[in-house]
C-alpha cells in the first residue's frame, strides 16, 4: 500500500508542528535513491543533519511492513516536522535521537563495517534484534537498546499507526492519534 | 501508602530562584469582590458569572496554564508508552503527593489534573443530568441521604450549564428527567457497533438511546467541530471537547483575573471567625495573601476538603467550616463494571474516543426483568428491598480491544509479522461498560497525613476507601445484564469487571456534603457553608448522595446556582 501525500502530512501535522514549506518541498521532490550514505538534503528541517533521516529510512525499510510504499516520502517528512522546529523539547528529543541514532551507526560499522543506511533492510532488522530493541520497554534514560526503542522504533511505528494508510493496512479508516474526522466510526466495515 | 511518583515535567515546574521567569504578575488584586480557588468548571463558571456582572473577580490556580498548542504533544505523550499517564498534563511528583490508608487503594492522580480547566482537561466530556429520584434516595429507597434541593429546583440551571458547556444531546432517551429544551447542539450519531448492540437489546427489550457529550457535533462557541482524533481521554488536540479553560478565557476578557501556580495554603478568618478575610497562597515568586469580600472555594472533592481542614485555627480547630464534623467524611466514587470480548465479524472499533449510546434503563429500576421478542433480562433474585440496588448506568463502547498504534508501540514484532498480528487483533471487539454509585458512609474519607508532606510542606491528603456490599451487589446486577445481552450477540465473552476487579471513575463526591442541618451538613443549598458567611464550596464534593451520573453537568449547575446567589449577595 503506497503512503499517500497526505499520510505524510497528516503524520507530521499530529505531532504539533505546522506542516509547511519543507513538507511541500519534499512532496514535490524526487525521492532518488532514499537509502544511501550521503542522503538527499530533502527532509533535513532546521537542526536536522542529513544523516538523521536517511538513517530513519533505512529503519522503516527494515521494520515497516513490505506493502508500504512511499517509505521514504513519509519517513523524511515526518522527521522534518518532527525534529525540524525550535523550542527546549524538541531540540532535547533531537538531541537524544541524534546521540541513539549514532551509536546505532557505530554499531554497525562495528559489527558489518557500514553505516546503517547501507546495510539491507533484513540486516538491518537483525541488528536492531541483536541489540534487544524488539523487546525493549521505551525508556529516555534507559539502556541503548530502551532509547534505540523509543527514539528509532516507536517514533516510526508512531508515525505508521498513527497514519490513515497505516491504519487502513490493519483495518480502520481513522486510526487514533489521526484527525480524520467524525464520520467513519458510523460505518460498517463494507462501506 | 504514598502515591508520589510521577514527573511532574515542565509544565509544573517552577522557575528557580527569585521567580517563575514567565513574567506573570501573581500579585493579589486589591479590592477584589470574589476570591475563587480553583479553575476548573465550577470555578471558572462562577467567576465567568460575575466578572460578567461587574465584580472584581480573581481566580487562584494551583496548577500552570497550559499552552494550548502544546495538545498533540500531549496526545503523543498519551498514546506512546515511555510516558506514564500522569506526565500528560504534568501530574506527580512532591506536589500531588497523596496516602491511600484505606482498605483499598486509591490511585488519585490517575485521573486528575491541576492547571487552568482542572481535570476537565483529561475528562471523558459525559454530561448527563441526575434523575429525580437522586435527590431523594432517603424518602425514596430508605438509604443515604436527601439533597437539601429538587431537580426542579436544579432544572433551569441545568439547562444553563448545557448552553454553557456545549452539550451534544438528543431528546430520545425516554429515562431521563423531563426537560425544558433542547441540548444547544446534535447529538453524535450512533456508532456502527451501537447498531449491533440495538439489534440484540431490542431483542431482550432493552432501549437503547443516545448520549450527552460535553464534545462539539459541529462548531460551537468558537471551538471546532471533533475531528476524531480518538484520544477524547486524556487529552483533546482540537480542542472540540469542553474544559474549563474556555471559561477561564472568558472570565479573563470580562475583566476577571486567573492566577496559575498559585496553590492556597490556607483561608484565614477575621477577628470574628465567622468570615474569610484572606487566601494566602504561594507562588515561584513567594507567597501572597489575597483579601475578598467572598470566597469560593471549588477544587474537587479531594482538595477542596483538604483546604478546608488545613486552615484550621482557634475558631475553627478542626478544620474551616467544620463544627458538623463532616468535612471530609462521605467520600463516594462512581465504580466501573465492564464485560467484553469478541464477535466473529469486525465492530469497527476505536476510530472515537467516546460513547455514543448507552441505556439508563436499569438506573431508577436496576432490578427489573426485561422481556422482548428473543427474550428478556432476568430480574434480580436478591431480597427485593428498596435501596437493595443502586442505579446503573450502561454504556456501549466505542474503544473495545486494543488499538493498532498502541499494540505496535508495545509488540514485540515489526514488519509484516507485526502487521499481521495488528490485524488479527483488530477487528472483532465488542464491550460494555457501566457505572454505579456508592452510598455515603462515614468512615469513607479524605483526612490528612500529617506524616508525609507536599512540596510546600502541607501534610497530603489520605484517602480512606472501600467498597461496601451494596455497591459490589449492584456490580454483579450490572455484569449480569451486560452478559445477558453480549450472549444475546453471541460475543465470546472474554473479560469482566465486577466486584473483584473494578476501580473508580474519579468522581470525587460528598466531602463537604449538603443539607439543611449544620450538625450534620457543610454547606447549605446555596452552597454556602452553614459556619462561614461568605464562603461557598463549589463541588462535586457538596454531593450528598452519588447517583450513577458523571457528575460534572450537575457541577456546573450547582455552580452557576451558586453564582446567581452570590451575585445577589455582592
Amino acid at each position: 500500500m503506497e503512503l499517500t501525500r497526505r499520510d505524510t502530512l497528516v503524520a507530521a501535522a499530529g505531532t504539533g508542528v505546522s506542516v509547511g514549506g519543507v513538507a511541500l518541498s519534499i512532496a514535490h521532490s524526487e525521492p532518488g535513491r532514499e537509502v544511501s550514505g550521503s542522503a538527499s538534503t530533502a527532509g533535513a528541517g532546521k537542526g536536522v543533519d542529513e544523516g538523521l533521516p536517511a538513517m530513519f529510512v533505512a529503519v522503516a525499510r527494515a521494520i515497516y511492513p513490505d506493502r508500504v510504499e512511499g517509505i521514504g516520502e513519509l519517513v523524511r517528512t515526518y522527521v522534518a516536522e518532527q525534529f525540524g522546529a525550535d523550542g527546549e523539547k524538541v531540540e532535547f528529543r533531537r538531541t537524544a535521537t541524534r546521540e541513539t541514532a549514532r551509536e546505532l551507526d557505530e554499531l554497525a560499522a562495528t559489527r558489518h563495517d557500514a553505516s546503517v543506511v547501507d546495510l539491507d533492510p533484513e540486516t538491518v532488522s537483525t541488528l536492531l534484534r541483536e541489540v534487544g530493541a524488539d523487546v525493549a520497554e521505551p525508556d529516555p534514560s534507559g539502556t541503548f537498546a530502551q532509547r534505540l526503542r523509543l527514539y528509532v522504533v516507536n517514533e516510526l511505528h508512531y508515525a505508521l499507526y498513527t497514519s490513515p494508510t497505516g491504519g487502513k493496512l490493519v483495518g480502520i479508516e481513522n486510526p487514533i492519534g489521526h484527525p480524520g474526522g467524525a464520520r467513519s466510526y458510523k460505518r460498517g466495515p463494507s462501506a | 501508602m504514598s502515591g508520589s511518583s510521577g514527573d511532574a515535567g515542565s509544565d509544573s515546574a517552577g522557575g528557580a530562584g527569585n521567580g517563575s521567569g514567565d513574567g506573570a504578575d501573581r500579585r493579589p488584586s486589591k479590592g477584589a469582590d470574589v476570591c475563587v480557588i480553583g479553575s476548573g468548571p465550577a470555578g471558572t463558571l462562577i467567576a465567568n458569572e460575575l466578572a460578567g456582572k461587574g465584580h472584581d473577580v480573581v481566580v487562584l490556580e494551583a496548577g500552570p496554564r497550559f499552552d494550548f498548542d502544546s495538545r498533540p504533544e500531549r496526545m503523543e505523550r498519551a498514546i506512546r508508552p515511555s510516558h506514564s499517564n500522569d506526565s500528560v498534563w504534568g501530574m506527580g511528583g512532591e506536589r500531588d503527593a497523596f496516602s491511600a490508608s484505606g482498605e483499598r487503594y486509591y490511585p488519585l492522580n490517575a485521573a486528575r489534573a491541576k492547571g487552568v480547566g482542572g481535570s476537565t482537561l483529561r475528562w471523558q466530556g459525559m454530561v448527563m443530568r441526575l434523575h429525580e429520584a437522586d435527590f431523594e434516595r432517603r424518602t425514596r429507597d430508605g438509604v443515604g441521604a436527601d439533597w437539601p434541593l429538587s431537580y426542579g429546583d436544579l432544572q433551569p440551571y441545568y439547562a444553563r450549564a448545557e448552553r454553557e458547556l456545549g452539550v451534544a444531546g438528543a431528546a430520545d432517551n425516554p429515562f431521563a428527567p423531563p426537560r425544558e429544551q433542547p441540548a444547544p447542539l446534535p447529538a453524535f450519531d450512533p456508532s456502527y457497533s451501537d447498531a449491533i448492540f440495538a439489534e440484540a437489546c431490542e431483542r431482550l427489550g432493552v432501549t437503547t438511546h443516545s448520549v450527552s457529550n460535553a464534545r462539539n457535533s459541529e462548531s460551537y462557541d468558537g471551538r471546532s467541530a471533533c475531528v476524531g482524533y480518538g484520544t477524547c481521554q486524556p487529552v483533546c488536540p482540537s480542542g472540540a471537547k469542553y474544559d474549563a479553560s474556555t471559561h477561564a478565557e472568558k472570565a479573563e476578557r470580562k475583566g476577571g483575573r486567573v492566577i496559575d501556580r498559585a496553590p492556597v495554603q490556607r483561608l484565614e478568618t477575621d477577628a470574628s471567625g465567622t468570615r474569610v478575610e484572606r487566601a494566602i497562597y504561594a507562588t515561584p515568586d513567594g507567597e501572597h495573601s489575597q483579601k475578598a469580600r467572598q470566597f469560593v472555594v471549588a477544587c474537587g472533592g479531594v482538595e477542596t476538603p483538604r483546604l478546608l481542614l488545613l486552615s484550621e485555627s482557634e475558631d475553627h480547630p478542626e478544620g474551616l467550616a467544620n463544627s458538623s464534623g463532616a468535612v471530609g467524611k462521605y467520600f463516594m466514587d462512581h465504580l466501573f463494571a465492564g464485560t467484553g470480548g469478541t464477535l466473529d465479524r469486525e465492530t469497527g472499533q476505536n476510530h472515537i474516543g467516546f460513547i455514543t449510546s448507552e441505556t439508563h434503563q436499569f438506573y431508577d429500576e436496576p432490578g427489573q426483568g426485561t422481556n422482548g421478542a428473543g427474550g428478556g433480562i432476568p430480574a434480580w433474585e436478591g431480597n427485593g428491598r428498596k435501596g437493595d440496588l443502586g442505579p446503573i448506568k450502561l454504556e456501549f463502547l466505542n474503544y473495545a480491544g486494543p488499538s493498532p498504534v498502541g499494540s505496535a508501540l508495545g509488540s514485540e514484532q515489526w514488519g509484516d509479522e507485526l502487521l499481521s498480528s495488528l490485524r488479527s487483533e483488530y477487528g472483532g471487539h465488542i464491550a460494555m461498560g457501566g457505572l454505579v454509585g456508592q452510598l455515603p458512609r462515614a468512615e469513607h474519607r479524605i483526612a490528612l497525613d500529617r506524616s508525609t508532606t507536599d512540596d510546600q510542606g502541607n501534610p497530603v491528603p489520605d484517602i480512606q476507601w472501600s467498597i461496601d456490599d451494596r455497591t459490589k451487589r449492584t456490580l454483579e446486577r450490572a455484569n449480569g445484564i451486560q452478559r445477558a445481552i453480549l450472549e444475546e450477540l453471541g460475543v465470546d465473552i472474554s473479560w469482566s469487571v465486577g466486584p473483584a476487579e473494578t476501580g473508580p471513575a474519579y468522581h470525587h463526591m460528598g466531602t463537604t456534603r449538603m443539607g439543611t442541618d449544620p450538625a450534620t451538613s457543610v454547606v447549605d443549598a446555596r452552597l454556602r457553608t452553614h459556619d462561614v458567611a461568605n464562603l461557598t464550596l463549589a463541588s462535586s464534593s457538596v454531593f450528598p448522595t452519588s447517583g450513577a451520573m458523571n457528575p460534572t453537568l450537575t457541577i456546573a449547575a450547582l455552580a452557576l446556582k451558586a453564582a446567581a446567589h452570590l451575585d445577589r449577595d455582592l
